[in-house]
């Protein structure tokens, strides 16, 4: 079976964002970037798969800027056997991006598709489900358990208050919760082969998508400040508090 | 033209989000009909029909969506979309998984985890988990919206809308439901609770946990983590609040031991209340708190848990 994942480059999670004052977006100049980490759950998932020996080939894509081939780069270090850069400038909403998947998908026919649940930068959880509904495909949405056999994946996913386990037929799209794996790090000497294995290099126009932007961002701010807080000297004190000021216990 | 709502509820009861998600439909305007999808739940759509401003209550009763599976649920949204201007459900993890599909069915964005409604199609959504608040605009003839539930007051329940019947049995045949592990606990669920305590790497080891639990106890409280805690691997992950765990807006929120890294303040930051007992009195997490207590976690916890 072949596994194909995709992976977003976004500003590394530890980066204090610091919004723009014309309220454009968020500076990015200058930003350390990195793998999405539900992404590099999702890459570490299918290396996984690929030594139970469920997996045959990897297939990683990512979608942005020239630069977002380091981040393909990073997932060939981590085990995939081969990646698809998909060239575009803009910032692409989930929708585009999904239908440039589902033409990936069509292309490479692959039995299963890991998704990371969200990308840390625009926060949206969708782009995995889309994906599915354009393809038509099972959706196992924030896994943290995968296993297939019998022409099916089992998927238990995090729900709000448990876990609900779900099969599903293949082809199917899985999107990683955190709990699903620990992913691992690249060894220098698998960094160095990774710069050998082969990485096309795509447009969308090379799949016909119409990228348009459906939202417009009208502007972007910092959230509201915090009144700064009272520093109490006891237990006492605190619980007085509490009770009668803030009336919340 | 009207906006339906989709109602998140486990058969026998509407769950609380759903009241808060017809709040922010009632700002955005228009006739609002909720959909009830599942099998028996007909005690779900009785409540339905009580949340004041809403017009009509539409019953998909039908195996097929006994356990809200996507693919299913979005088929039925689908084959009702027709009329509607707004499609709204909760941030849910229910409401997270099904939208999406409807969305892309109907070739529009989606618009995830709205905080605020300013008009009929601009609305305001955290980015870059809530360090950056974004104003977007849509073009698309169909607004599809997921609501962030804590953003929102509950709607009233004095209503009493009309019930009616879909006959629809929409089947995508391509999973099935399994089994379901829902934890097992006498506390509220982390997102949903009102009073949080949650600690971090100061807690030392896992046992010590037990201290706020003996808290969370007294308080009705759920208890959460700080990543540092969970990676440090004194409790399990799902417990995780921050950037890349859960999300939580309750009334009060104590950190216990929390420094206050970015990315747990990401994740809570929004708590109506903050309180933090901590023996760094420079730890960051002071800037956020309400009230801050500067002693030993140690001896501060069992004498607040005495207290309370």
């Amino acid at each position: 079976m072949k596994v194909l994942v995709s992976v977003k480059r976004v500003i590394d999670y530890n980066v204090k964002v610091r919004v723009k004052s014309d309220q454009s977006g968020v500076d990015l100049a200058n930003v350390k970037m990195a793998m999405n980490p539900f992404c590099e759950i999702a890459v570490e998932e299918a290396v996984r798969l690929k030594e139970a020996g469920v997996a045959e080939e990897i297939v990683v894509v990512s979608i942005g800027p020239k630069s977002c081939q380091e981040q393909i780069r990073t997932a060939l270090a981590l085990g995939a056997d081969r990646g698809i850069q998909i060239e575009t400038d803009e910032d692409l909403e989930s929708l585009a991006v999904a239908k440039l998947l589902a033409k990936v998908v069509e292309e490479e026919q692959p039995g299963l598709v890991i998704l990371g649940k969200q990308s840390i930068d625009s926060d949206n959880n969708q782009t995995g489900q889309m994906l599915g509904a354009l393809t038509e495909m099972p959706q196992g949405t924030f896994a943290s358990e995968v296993a297939v056999a019998d022409g099916k994946v089992a998927v238990t996913r995090e729900i709000d208050g448990g876990l609900q386990t779900v099969s599903l037929d293949l082809p199917a799209i899985v999107t990683t919760d955190l709990r699903l794996n620990e992913p691992r790090y690249a060894s220098l000497p698998n960094i160095m082969k990774a710069k050998r294995k082969p990485l096309d290099t795509k447009t969308p126009a090379d799949y016909g998508v119409e990228t348009a932007a459906r939202l417009k961002v009208l502007k972007v701010e910092p959230p509201a400040e915090r009144q700064a807080g009272i520093i109490v000297g006891s237990v006492d004190e605190l619980v007085e508090k509490l009770k009668n000021e803030a009336k919340v216990i | 033209m009207g906006i339906l709502v989709i109602a998140e509820h486990d058969n026998a009861a509407l769950k609380g989000a759903t009241l808060n998600t017809v709040a922010a439909a009632q700002q955005i305007g228009g006739d609002i009909d909720l959909l009830v999808a599942g099998e028996n739940c007909g005690a779900a759509a009785e409540e339905a029909a009580k949340i004041a401003g809403v017009s009509k209550v539409l019953v998909a009763d039908n195996a097929a969506y006994a356990h809200q599976l996507a693919e299913n649920l979005a088929l039925l949204v689908l084959e009702l979309a027709d009329g509607y201007s707004h499609i709204l459900a909760s941030a849910t993890t229910t409401g997270k998984n099904f939208m999406p599909r409807v969305a892309a069915k109907l070739d529009v964005a989606q618009i995830s985890d709205i905080i605020a409604v300013e008009s009929a199609d601009t609305f305001q959504r955290p980015i870059y988990a809530g360090n950056a608040i974004a104003t977007v605009q849509s073009s698309d003839a169909v607004k599809v919206i997921t609501v962030r539930s804590t953003a929102f007051d509950a709607a009233a329940t004095d209503g009493s809308a009309s019930v009616e019947t879909v006959a629809a049995a929409c089947d995508a045949g391509k999973s099935a439901f399994v089994k379901e592990e829902l934890a097992q606990s006498d506390r509220p669920e982390l997102t949903a609770a009102s009073v949080i305590i949650s600690g971090g790497r100061g807690m030392g080891n896992g046992e010590n946990f037990e201290l706020l639990e003996k808290v969370a106890d007294k308080l009705g409280a759920a208890v959460g983590a700080s990543r540092a805690a969970v990676d440090a691997g004194f409790v399990p992950n799902d417990m995780q609040v921050g950037q890349t765990g859960k999300i939580v807006a309750p009334e009060l929120y104590i950190a216990v031991g929390i420094s206050g890294a970015i990315q747990h303040l990401a994740g809570m930051k929004d708590s109506k209340f903050i309180v933090a007992i901590n023996k760094d009195e420079e730890a960051p997490i002071f800037s956020v708190a309400d009230y801050g207590l500067v002693a030993d976690l140690f001896e501060a916890v069992p004498e607040l848990e005495s207290k309370l």
